[in-house]
C-alpha cells in the first residue's frame, strides 16, 4: 500500500485513539484509587454524548444565527462534561460507596446493574433510534504537504491531547492532585495524614467523567450517530488501553489509548474490516497473558 | 388479612419441608416440577422450558463462579460452541443429520475443551481482570461466528435444525422439551450436589476463599482452576445443544453478553452455591419478565436497579449457600 494511505490510517487511528485515551483515563484513575473497574464508565461516556447532542440540537434549532457553530460546540462539550460528572458523582454515592467494603464481586455486579440501568434509562427517555449529530464542522482539511488532515480529526486530536495535558498538570501540580496520588498510594495512611478520602474519591470520579463526557461529544461529531449502547465497545477498548499502559498509570492510559486506536485502524486495513473489534479484544487477551503489568509497569495479577 | 394467613400457612409448610430427609425433599421437589406443566398450560410450559434451560446453565456457571470463585463473564462462548456444533452437524446447512443423543457427548466435550483452553490463557488472572478477559473471549467468539460465513452462515444463522428423536418420535411440543431439560437439570443438580461436598468441591471452595492458603495446604491451583473451567463449560455445551434443538434455528445474535450476564445473575441473585438459589434465580430472571410483560420496556431498567439494591442489601444473594459444618467431636 502507498505511504499516504498508511499515514492517513495512522491519523484516523490517532483520532479514535484520542477518544479511547480520554475514556481510559477514567478507568485508570478510579482503578488506581479503589482497585475496582468502574463498569459503568462506558455509560458515563454515553450520557456525555447524549447531553452534547441535546445541547447542540436545541442551540442550533432555537437560536440559529445567534450562536456561531463553534460556540454551540463549546457549550455542547461543557454540558456533556457537566452531565457526565453529575452522573459519575451520583453513581459513586449510590452504587459504589455503600459497597466499598463489600466483597469485590458485589461491587462488580452492582456496577453491571448500573450499566444496564443507564442504558435502558436512555433507551426509554430518548428512544431506540440512532440520534444523528448535527453537522457542526466545516468539511475542509488542513494540507500538510504529504497528507491532509480533516478539520474534525485535527480538532479531536488536539482537544484530546489538550485535555490530557490539563489533567496531567492537575494531578501533578495541584494540592488536590497530590492528595489523589497519596490516596492511590495508601488510602489509610492518606486518611491519617488528614486527607478527606471520600472527597478525593469523588474528585477522581469527577475528573474521569469530565474526560469521558468530552469524549462522548467527540464520538458524536466524528461518527455522527449515537445510541444507548454506544458505551459498551469503546468502554472495553478504553479499558484495554488502560491495562496496556499499566492500570493506575495516567500517562500509560494516554499512550495505550493512542496505541489501541492506531492498532485497530491499521489492523482493519490488513484484516477484513469486520474483525476490527476482535483486534482490541485480542490485544487485551494477549497482553494480560504475556505482559500483565502493562507497557509502563504496575503489577496487577498478584494482589488480593 | 387473607394474604397474611396465607403466608403463615406457607411458612408452616416450608418449615415442615425443611425438617424432611434430603432424599424425601428431592423427591417432593422433583414431583412438583414434573406435575407443574399440567397446571399452567402450553404457553407456560414453554416458559418453564426456558427457566429450566437457564437453571442448567446456572448450575454450570455456579461451579466456576460459586465454587471456584472465578468470575467468568464469557460463559456464553461455551453455550455458543455447543449450539453451533449441533446446528452444523444436524441441519441441512452441511447436510449432516447426526442424532441428538450422539452429539451430546461431543458438545459436552467441545464445551469442556473450549473451557480448558480459555482457562489456560487466564490462569494467572484474578477478579476483575478475569472478568474482562473472559468477556473479551465471549465477544470474540460471537464476532467470529458472525463473520465466518462459510462455517456458520454468518448473521443469517442456521435453520431447520433437527429436533431430538426418541424411538423415531420427534420432540417438538414445549412440554416434551421441558421434560427433556428437566431430566438434564436433575442429573446436573445431582452432580453439583455430589461435587460440592467432594474433595474437588472442597478444594475449589478453599481456592475461592484464599488462593495462597489453599496452595499452601496442597491444593493444586492450576489443576483445580482448569477443572472448574472445564466442568462449568461442559454444562454450557450441553445447554447449547438443547437450545439449538429447541429453537430450530440459531443466530449469532442469540449469543450476546446478555446471556452471560443473565446466567451470572441467576447464580448470584439466588445465592452462590445453593440449589434452591439457582432454581429461584432462574424463576426470577426468566420467569419474572414473562409475568411483567406489561412492563416490558421497563423490565431491564427495573432489573438494573434491582441488581444494585440486592448487592447493597444482600451481597450474598437471597439464599445463602450452607456449607456442611464440620466439627471435631470431643
Amino acid at each position: 500500500m502507498e505511504m499516504e494511505l498508511w499515514l492517513e490510517q495512522i491519523i484516523n487511528g490517532l483520532t479514535v485513539g484520542g477518544v479511547y485515551a480520554l475514556i481510559a483515563l477514567g478507568y485508570t484513575m478510579v482503578y488506581g484509587i479503589l482497585l475496582m473497574i468502574n463498569f459503568a464508565h462506558g455509560e458515563i461516556f454515553m450520557i456525555g454524548a447524549y447531553a452534547g447532542y441535546f445541547m447542540l440540537t436545541t442551540l442550533l434549532a432555537t437560536a440559529a444565527g445567534q450562536f456561531s457553530r463553534a460556540f454551540a460546540l463549546l457549550l455542547a462539550i461543557v454540558s456533556a462534561m457537566i452531565a457526565s460528572s453529575v452522573l459519575a458523582i451520583l453513581l459513586e454515592r449510590v452504587v459504589y460507596r455503600p459497597l466499598r467494603n463489600a466483597p469485590r464481586l458485589a461491587a462488580l455486579i452492582s456496577a453491571i446493574g448500573a450499566s444496564i440501568f443507564l442504558q435502558n434509562m436512555v433507551l426509554l427517555l430518548a428512544g431506540p433510534r440512532m440520534k444523528i449529530y448535527p453537522d457542526v464542522f466545516p468539511s475542509g482539511s488542513i494540507d500538510l504537504g504529504y497528507i491532509s488532515i480533516s478539520y474534525i480529526r485535527a480538532f479531536i486530536i488536539i482537544l484530546s491531547i489538550f485535555l490530557m495535558i490539563v489533567l496531567y498538570i492537575f494531578v501533578q501540580k495541584t494540592k488536590t492532585g497530590k492528595c489523589m496520588r497519596a490516596v492511590a498510594e495508601d488510602m489509610e495512611a492518606a486518611s491519617l495524614m488528614g486527607i478527606d478520602v471520600d472527597r478525593i474519591i469523588v474528585t477522581t470520579f469527577f475528573l474521569g467523567a469530565v474526560m469521558a463526557g468530552a469524549a462522548g461529544v467527540m464520538v458524536g461529531i466524528y461518527y455522527t450517530q449515537i445510541n444507548h449502547m454506544m458505551g459498551f465497545i469503546p468502554g472495553i477498548k478504553a479499558f484495554t488501553a488502560a491495562v496496556l499502559g499499566g492500570i493506575g498509570n495516567i500517562p500509560g492510559a494516554m499512550l495505550g489509548g493512542f496505541f489501541i486506536g492506531v492498532a485497530e485502524t491499521i489492523g482493519a486495513q490488513i484484516l477484513p474490516a469486520e474483525y476490527k473489534d476482535v483486534i482490541a479484544f485480542s490485544i487485551l487477551v494477549l497482553l494480560l497473558i504475556f505482559r500483565p503489568t502493562g507497557l509502563l509497569g504496575e503489577v496487577i495479577t498478584r494482589r488480593s | 388479612m387473607k394474604s397474611f394467613t396465607g403466608l403463615v400457612f406457607q411458612k408452616g409448610i416450608f418449615d415442615l419441608f425443611k425438617k424432611l430427609h434430603p432424599s424425601v425433599k428431592a423427591f417432593i421437589t422433583i414431583s412438583f416440577f414434573i406435575i407443574l406443566p399440567f397446571f399452567v398450560g402450553p404457553y407456560w410450559s414453554h416458559v418453564l422450558g426456558y427457566i429450566a434451560l437457564y437453571a442448567l446453565l446456572g448450575i454450570g456457571l455456579n461451579i466456576v463462579v460459586g465454587f471456584a470463585g472465578l468470575l467468568d463473564l464469557g460463559y456464553v462462548a461455551f453455550f455458543a460452541v455447543g449450539a453451533y456444533t449441533y446446528a452444523m452437524l444436524a441441519s441441512p446447512h452441511f447436510g449432516y443429520h447426526f442424532s441428538f443423543w450422539m452429539l451430546i457427548p461431543l458438545c459436552l466435550a467441545l464445551g469442556a475443551i473450549t473451557g480448558v483452553l480459555i482457562g489456560i490463557s487466564v490462569l494467572r488472572m484474578r477478579g476483575d481482570y478475569l472478568a474482562i478477559v473472559t468477556l473479551g473471549f465471549g465477544e470474540i467468539i460471537r464476532i467470529l461466528i458472525n463473520n465466518m460465513d462459510k462455517l456458520t452462515n454468518g448473521p443469517k444463522g442456521i435453520w431447520q435444525i433437527d429436533p431430538p428423536e426418541i424411538f423415531s418420535h420427534k420432540l417438538i411440543r414445549p412440554i416434551e422439551y421441558y421434560y427433556l431439560i428437566l431430566i438434564f437439570c436433575i442429573v446436573s443438580f445431582f452432580i453439583m450436589n455430589r461435587l460440592s461436598n467432594s474433595r474437588i468441591g472442597r478444594a475449589w471452595i478453599a481456592m475461592r476463599e484464599d488462593e495462597e492458603a489453599a496452595q499452601a495446604m496442597g491444593v493444586d491451583i492450576l489443576k483445580y482452576k482448569l477443572l472448574a473451567f472445564g466442568t462449568g463449560a461442559a454444562f454450557a455445551g450441553v445447554g447449547g445443544i438443547i437450545f439449538a434443538a429447541r429453537q430450530g434455528s440459531i443466530f449469532p445474535a442469540d449469543f450476546t453478553l446478555m446471556v452471560s450476564i443473565n446466567v451470572l445473575l441467576i447464580v448470584i441473585l439466588g445465592g452462590m452455591g445453593s440449589i434452591t438459589g439457582i432454581i429461584l434465580g432462574s424463576f426470577i430472571l426468566v420467569g419474572l419478565p414473562e409475568v411483567l410483560r406489561a412492563l416490558r420496556d421497563y423490565r431491564l431498567l427495573i432489573f438494573g436497579a434491582l441488581l444494585i439494591i440486592v448487592m447493597i442489601f444482600r451481597p450474598e444473594g437471597f439464599i445463602k449457600a450452607r456449607r456442611r459444618k464440620l466439627s471435631i467431636k470431643t
